[in-house]
C-alpha cells in the first residue's frame, strides 16, 4: 500500500479546511467517542427536525489526519440528509467515501466518525442541556 | 547505514550493526531501515539468534525434570542464564532471580502474591503519574480486591517527579511504592536511591519497574537496596516471552506461591501441597526455557560491548537528537534535558499538527521506524494534555546519521501539511 495515497489532496483539504468543524447552534442530538487504541476523539452535534432531517451537522475532535478528514467528509455528505439515510450508510461505504486505501489499523481511524454519527442520530440531548447550551465536551 | 565509527563515544556502531541481520533490511523497494523504536522492543544480534537455534538443535529438553543427558544440558544452560542475570544486577544469589514471561508478569506476580498477603483495607500504594500501564493496572486491581488506596506522585511540567509531593504522600500507611526507574515516554531517570531510602524509613516496600533502565543503565540491586525489580528480556536484545523478577530473599521466601502447577512444589498429595524452594516456587509449569537461554546470550553480548560504553553512546545520541530536533523550531520535546534522561525522545508538533500517527506513517516511507500513540501511558499523556506523542528511542546500534535522517524526514512530513502557508 502506498501511504502517499493516504495523504492525497482531497484528504488534506478536508483536514486543513474542514467542513463544519464547530458547534451546532441548536443541538438536539449529540454523541462523542474515542478510539482508545490511539486516543483520537470525535464529537458530533446535530439538529434533527421532527421529520428526521439533519438541519444542522457539526463535528469537533482531536486526532490524526484520517479521523479528522473522514469526519469532515461524513458531515459534508449528511448535512441536510435524513436519519434514515444515515442509518443505511454502511462502514464499507464510509471507507469508499474516504477514498484512499487504508490498512486495517487505520480503517479504525476512518470509521470513528462514522460510529459517532450512527450513535448521535439516536442520542437526543436533554432539554435542560439544550436550554443552557452544553458548555464543553 | 553509517560507515563511520562513532567518534564521540568510542562505540563502533558499524561493527555492531553487522551483528544484527534485521538492520540491513531494505524497505519499500529501496530505503534502509532506521530502527528507532527500541523502547518498545529492541532487535537481536546473530549471537542471540544462534544461541536459540543451537539450543533447539543441540540441547533441548525440559528443565529440572529428566534424568537423561539432554535435560541436564538444558538445565545447565537455563541456570547459567540465571547466573548471568544475577551478575548483571549484582544480586546476592541466583535463586533471587525468578524467570517470568516479562516485566508485566513480574509486576503481576508481586501484586498477587506479596500484595494479597500484605496489603489490606485502608493501606496505601504509592505510584507515580509517569508509570506504564503495567505498573498501574495491577495495583488498581489489588486495590479493588483489598480496599487499599492508590495515590500518585505528580509529574512536573519539566517531566520529573515532584519529590516534595512524594515526601508528603509517603506515610506510615504506605505499604508499597511502585515506580519506574526510567519513564518510557519522557526518558526521565528517577532518583530511585532516594525514593527507596525514604520509603524504607517510612516502613514501605519498593518495587522498581526496570523495563526501560536495566537494558541501558548500570543496575545494582544491593546498592539500591531495592525490594523488587522487574524487567523484560526483549527490550535488551533477548527473545520475547522472558522477563525477570528480582526480590529480596526474605520477601520472596515469605510470599505465597502465585501460579500453581508443576515445578513449584516439593510434594503434592490429594489434600494439599508443599511449595518448592526459591526460585522454583515462582516458576510453575515449563518456563520460557529457550527464551531465558537467549537472554543469557544477549547479556553476554551486552557484556562484550560494555554497558558503560552503551550508556555513553546513548547519551550522545540523545543529546544530538535534542539538538537537531530542536532546530526544527515548531516541535516540542516532552521531558527533561538530555543530561537527566535515558535514550527516549518523545515529541509533538505545535498544535499537535501533524498528528503523531501521521508522522509515524510518513516517516515509515523513509524507512524510519518510530512509535506513535500513548505508549501505554495514558494518564501521563493526559497530564501533558496531548492525546498522542511521537517517540524515537535508541540503542547501541543506532547512529547520528539515523537521527539526521529522522530530522530530514520530519521536515518532509511538515511540508506535506504546509501546502497553504
Amino acid at each position: 500500500m502506498d501511504e502517499e495515497q493516504i495523504y492525497q489532496e482531497h484528504v488534506l483539504d478536508h483536514y486543513e479546511e474542514p467542513y463544519h468543524r464547530g458547534r451546532a447552534r441548536d443541538c438536539t442530538h449529540a454523541h462523542e467517542d474515542d478510539n482508545p487504541l490511539c486516543g483520537d476523539t470525535v464529537s458530533i452535534e446535530l439538529n434533527i427536525d421532527p421529520q428526521g432531517r439533519l438541519r444542522e451537522a457539526y463535528f469537533d475532535g482531536d486526532g490524526c489526519c484520517i479521523s479528522q478528514a473522514s469526519a469532515s467528509m461524513l458531515i459534508e455528505k449528511f448535512d441536510g440528509k435524513t436519519v434514515d439515510e444515515v442509518r443505511r450508510f454502511s462502514a464499507e461505504e464510509m471507507l469508499e467515501l474516504f477514498g484512499a486505501k487504508l490498512t486495517p489499523n487505520r480503517q479504525k481511524c476512518c470509521l470513528l466518525p462514522w460510529r459517532v454519527l450512527q450513535s448521535a442520530v439516536f442520542s437526543p440531548v436533554k432539554p435542560a442541556e439544550r436550554a443552557n447550551g452544553k458548555e464543553s465536551h | 547505514m553509517s560507515e563511520a565509527p562513532c567518534r564521540h563515544t568510542g562505540l563502533e556502531p558499524p561493527t555492531i550493526r553487522g551483528d544484527f541481520p534485521i538492520l540491513s533490511k531494505v524497505l519499500h523497494g529501496g530505503v534502509p531501515l532506521a530502527y528507532l523504536d527500541n523502547a518498545a522492543t529492541t532487535q537481536r544480534p546473530r549471537q542471540v539468534i544462534q544461541a536459540i537455534v543451537e539450543t533447539y538443535e543441540q540441547h533441548y529438553a525440559n528443565v529440572h525434570r529428566g534424568i537423561h543427558w539432554l535435560s541436564d544440558q538444558t538445565t545447565d544452560l537455563y541456570e547459567q542464564s540465571r547466573e548471568k542475570v544475577r551478575a548483571l544486577l549484582n544480586a546476592p544469589a541466583p535463586e533471587q532471580i525468578i524467570f517470568t514471561h516479562g516485566a508485566t508478569a513480574s509486576i503481576n506476580l508481586v501484586a498477587r502474591s506479596w500484595g494479597d498477603a500484605n496489603v489490606g483495607r485502608g493501606d496505601e500504594i504509592l505510584l507515580t503519574e509517569m508509570e506504564h500501564h503495567s505498573n498501574l493496572v495491577p495495583w488498581r486491581q489489588l486495590a479493588e480486591r483489598t480496599g487499599a488506596i492508590v495515590r500518585h506522585v505528580p509529574v512536573t511540567d519539566r517531566g520529573v517527579l515532584e519529590m516534595e509531593a512524594f515526601d508528603r504522600l509517603l506515610s506510615d500507611r504506605t505499604r508499597l511504592v511502585a515506580v519506574t526507574a526510567v519513564s518510557n515516554v519522557l526518558g526521565t531517570i528517577n532518583p530511585i536511591g532516594e525514593i527507596i531510602a525514604k520509603a524504607h524509613r517510612a516502613g514501605a516496600c519498593v518495587l522498581v519497574d526496570g523495563a526501560q533502565s536495566v537494558p541501558h543503565l548500570k543496575t545494582d540491586v544491593q546498592a539500591w537496596n531495592v525490594d523488587f525489580l522487574a524487567f523484560s528480556g526483549h527490550k535488551m536484545m533477548g527473545p520475547s516471552g522472558v522477563g525477570v523478577l528480582y526480590g529480596r530473599r526474605e520477601l520472596l521466601e515469605s510470599m505465597p506461591p502465585f501460579l500453581g502447577g508443576g515445578s513449584m512444589i516439593r510434594r503434592v498429595t490429594l489434600d494439599g501441597f508443599e511449595p518448592a524452594d526459591l526460585p522454583a516456587k515462582f516458576e510453575a509449569g515449563t518456563p520460557p526455557i529457550v527464551s531465558a537461554i537467549g537472554l543469557g546470550a544477549a547479556l553476554d553480548y551486552l557484556d562484550g560491548v560494555g554497558l558503560d560504553a552503551v550508556t555513553r553512546h546513548e547519551q550522545d545520541l540523545t543529546r544530538y537528537a535534542h539538538e537537531v530536533l530542536g532546530e526544527l523550531g515548531d516541535l516540542r520535546i516532552l521531558g527533561p534535558p538530555p543530561e537527566e534522561k535515558s535514550a527516549i525522545v518523545s515529541f509533538v508538533f505545535d498544535g499537535n499538527r501533524p498528528h503523531a500517527h501521521d508522522i509515524a506513517q510518513l516517516l515509515d516511507r523513509q524507512g524510519v521506524a518510530i512509535r506513535a500513540g500513548h505508549h501505554c501511558a495514558m494518564p501521563l499523556h493526559k497530564r501533558f494534555r496531548v492525546n498522542a506523542t511521537a517517540r524515537a528511542s535508541f540503542y547501541l546500534y543506532n547512529t547520528r546519521e539515523e537521527i539526521d535522517l529522522l530530522a530530514r524526514s520530519l521536515q518532509q512530513v511538515r511540508q506535506v501539511f504546509r501546502r497553504r502557508t
